[in-house]
């Protein structure tokens, strides 16, 4: 029965397959490397070293200049729908930052201990504790809570993005297969590249910033809601939909809340993330940490700059591991500690 | 192969009708049945294709009202069947009729309706939800439905008490044992309250004990509800417990319908005979199975002196005696009608032996066993109403008894602790 036949058919090819199978890998290696060099020796004689890629195959600059003039375009004719974006984010992380400064020290650190404590555990409000009372002796009280402010902003619209996101990919297949390359991009491609079209669009200042963390910190959060939702066990996805769930119910009353732990984990690597952005992200004009450290470093202080950079370290220790101890949390009251 | 189906004979719509299902796995199926696929086994089409079957061929009548037993062993596509049935899985060939309506041609919310109202399954892996309390999970199916939170709590109470797990509410599913899931998993599918129950395996994994409890008690509610239900097992004493009719599959396909004593009684092949080979048959075959005809049916009109004339025809020394409606009177002998003829009776009446009880033609093998055993001829059985249906002889039930101890004593079974003959 000819249903389906391997692609080689005929007694030479698989002779020669067969023979190839027959030797082991190392002899298939070696033997490459030995052609290589003998081919690279050759065509080094040939055309001798250095040898140019051929002017009419390149398109590189054809193609920045094309780009150029996009990013040009948006600017001027889209600044109807960018403005607004901007003043938005502006105006929530300057409200934001007004009332973490509002709140006095004290106030805010029994607070954050407390939920230290609660959260995490004894130890971890010691350390909350001690270490943002170092953060004041540092005098980085004022820029900490201007970086918390743009972290909490730049998670607050990841989140907004990741879930509606999450949910779809994990939904389609195809938005999976297409947002899974975007996502390899915005993580691995250097933030610089990305900064001066921030500016361009948003201007100078705190927008452009979270605009650019943003971009730099929300694929985990994407992929982990999208991964949340998809390894919710089949079995207990077939069981709801055996007794009629349409396809919102499914989503609401099963997904998403057994894929919350998982989401929350991308949640903490969001946060993580944009915490790492905040020196590239003072550069494009946001304040706080990051700021101090990058003036520490124009100016040639390195004591002034590590101060700043142990200021960022002690709020991602304890933004860390306080998410991580609400995500583990949920965790178990998910898979059965009895309540 | 005799597949006995009574369809819709008596005129009823089955509740459930399935016709020429198949189910094939894989990527590039054709969608028409082809004459290549149709011929090739289960193992041949996965070398050559890799697709695999999970069902060839599967036609059966399911009818109001009766629990219906789909056996076989893993693998032979029992979860395939019962998915199918709600859709869960889509067929690739074939039609499924509920009440009459194809629901291969249901839009998606005639699907959700199906789903919701005409069905309830209980799972093999049980398929709870982890975040939600065992209450919550009881009470799945009427929140679904947009029922509101008091009534179908009350409801979700009610049948946690039937399967024993009051005081278990508040609990979340994975600190319950397996046992113990599997009944919240019967207890969601309870509370649905459905025309149709699809169990998949639902006591496989509770212990013997209760087991035997939840069989009892799923017979007792099905007196109560007469609901339909469609079971599925592996264990074939369950399967005669429960079932009133039983299917056996293997590689996806039917190969055995019939009632639990008929499938005992002739198994198809080897397969059938290896599932039934563990099984204590003469608890469960009835008398029926052993019957042979009368061989001297006398009536009692007959004068002794005719009695003895077709006595001495057959070669016989004793017979059955029926009145004029066939019913059956009573047992005589040579010597019993010698004698009455001497005493000058005009009919048999007088030669009647007294020491000779009719059996009934549904009593188990086991059970006539004392019965018959120190009896020397065949002995007269008797239908449900009171007619002559036929004897048996005591050879062939003591022979079907030494049978099964000889196969219990090869091999012990598990099962010997039922109906004990000896
Ligand atoms: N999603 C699937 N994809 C491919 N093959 C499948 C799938 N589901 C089931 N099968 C195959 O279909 C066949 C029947 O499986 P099924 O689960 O129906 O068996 P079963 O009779 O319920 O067995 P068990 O008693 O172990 O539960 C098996 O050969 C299995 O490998
Ligand atoms: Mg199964």
């Amino acid at each position: 029965m000819a249903l389906a036949s391997p692609p080689i058919g005929n007694g030479m090819g698989r002779g020669v397959r067969d023979w190839f199978a027959g030797l082991s890998d190392r002899y298939i290696y070696g033997g490459g490397a030995i052609i290589f060099l003998m081919l690279a020796w050759i065509g080094a004689s040939l055309w001798g070293s250095n040898l140019e890629f051929p002017e009419r195959f390149t398109f590189g600059k054809a193609l920045a200049v094309r780009v150029d003039d996009l990013i040009f375009w948006i600017t001027v004719n889209l600044a109807f729908i960018l403005d607004p974006i901007s003043d938005g984010i502006l105006r929530f992380l300057v409200e934001l930052e007004d009332f973490f400064q509002w709140v006095p020290w004290p106030v805010t650190i029994i607070a954050a201990t407390a939920i230290a404590f609660k959260v995490a555990g004894r130890r971890m409000g010691i350390f909350a504790l001690v270490s943002l009372l170092l953060l004041g002796g540092f005098g980085l009280w004022e820029s900490a809570m201007e970086t918390m402010a743009l972290i909490a902003v730049a998670v607050l619209i990841s989140i907004g993005l990741a879930l509606p996101i999450g949910i779809l990919a994990a939904r389609s297949d195809l938005v999976d297969a297409l947002i899974r390359p975007i996502l390899d991009a915005m993580q691995t491609m250097p933030a610089f590249v990305y900064l001066v079209p921030a500016i361009m669009f948003l201007g100078i200042g705190n927008p452009a910033a979270v605009l650019a963390t943003v971009i730099y910190a929300v694929p985990p959060a994407i992929r982990l809601t999208n991964l949340g939702i998809r390894q919710v066990s089949p079995g207990t996805v077939e069981a709801a939909r055996a007794f009629g769930t349409t396809s919102r119910q499914l989503l609401v009353k099963v997904q998403i809340p057994m894929a919350i732990p998982t989401i929350m984990a991308g949640i903490n690597q969001t946060t993580m993330m944009a915490l790492a952005m905040v020196v590239i992200a003072s550069l494009v004009g946001a304040g706080g940490l990051g700021d101090d450290v990058n003036r520490a470093l124009s100016q040639f202080q390195p004591g002034n700059a590590l101060n700043g950079g142990i200021g960022i370290v002690i709020l991602a220790i304890i933004i860390d591991r306080v998410t991580q101890a609400a995500a583990k949390e949920r965790q178990e009251a998910l898979m059965g500690s009895r309540n | 192969m005799a597949v006995s189906n009574n369809g819709t004979a008596d005129g009823t719509q089955p509740k459930v009708s399935v016709r020429g299902l198949w189910k094939i796995f894989g990527s590039g199926v054709p969608t028409e049945l082809t004459d290549e696929v149709q011929q090739s086994s289960k193992a041949e089409l996965r070398e050559d294709s890799g697709w695999v079957i999970g069902l060839r061929d599967v036609n059966f009548d399911v009818q109001p009202g009766e629990t219906f037993v789909v056996m076989g062993l893993s693998g032979s596509g029992k979860s395939t069947l019962v998915r199918t049935l709600l859709r869960l899985i889509e067929p690739t060939y074939g039609s499924i009729e509920v009440d009459g309506e194809d629901i291969l041609q249901y839009s998606e919310e005639e699907l959700i309706e199906y789903r919701r109202t005409k069905t309830a399954m209980v799972f093999q892996h049980f398929g709870l939800l982890p975040h939600r309390t065992v209450e919550e999970n009881a009470a799945w199916g009427l929140e679904i439905r947009g029922i509101d939170r008091g009534e179908r709590m009350e409801r979700a109470h009610e049948v946690l008490d039937l399967v024993g797990l009051t005081g278990w509410e508040r609990y979340r599913p994975n600190t319950l044992s397996g046992g113990m899931q599997q009944r919240v998993g019967l207890a969601r599918a309870l509370a649905a309250d459905p025309d149709v129950m699809l169990m998949d395996e639902p006591f496989s994994g509770l212990d013997p004990l209760i087991r035997r409890d939840m069989q009892n008690e799923l017979l007792r509610l099905q007196q109560q509800m007469h609901k339909t239900i469609i079971f599925i097992t592996h264990d074939l004493s369950e399967a005669l417990k429960l079932g009133d009719h039983i299917v056996i599959m293997r590689d996806g396909a039917v190969i055995q319908m019939g009632t639990g004593e008929e499938i005992l009684a002739h198994p198809a092949d080897d397969y059938v005979s290896e599932f039934v080979r563990d099984v204590r048959k003469s608890s469960v075959v009835t008398l029926r199975t052993l019957l042979e005809p009368v061989q001297v049916k006398l009536r009692m009109d007959m004068s002794p002196k005719e009695a003895m004339e077709a006595l001495g025809e057959m070669g016989e020394v004793a017979g059955f005696v029926a009145n004029g409606r066939e019913t059956y009177a009573g047992a005589v002998s040579f010597a019993s009608l010698a004698e009455a003829n001497q005493t000058g009776c005009t009919d048999c009446s007088g030669a009647l032996l007294d020491d000779v009880a009719p059996l009934s033609e549904d009593m188990s093998v086991s059970a006539a066993l004392p019965l018959v055993r120190h009896m020397s001829g065949a002995q007269p059985v008797i239908d449900a109403d009171g007619r002559l249906a036929g004897q048996v002889s005591p050879r062939s039930v003591i022979e079907m008894m030494e049978q099964e101890s000889l196969a219990e004593a090869e091999e012990p079974s598990t099962l010997s602790v039922g109906a004990d003959a000896n």
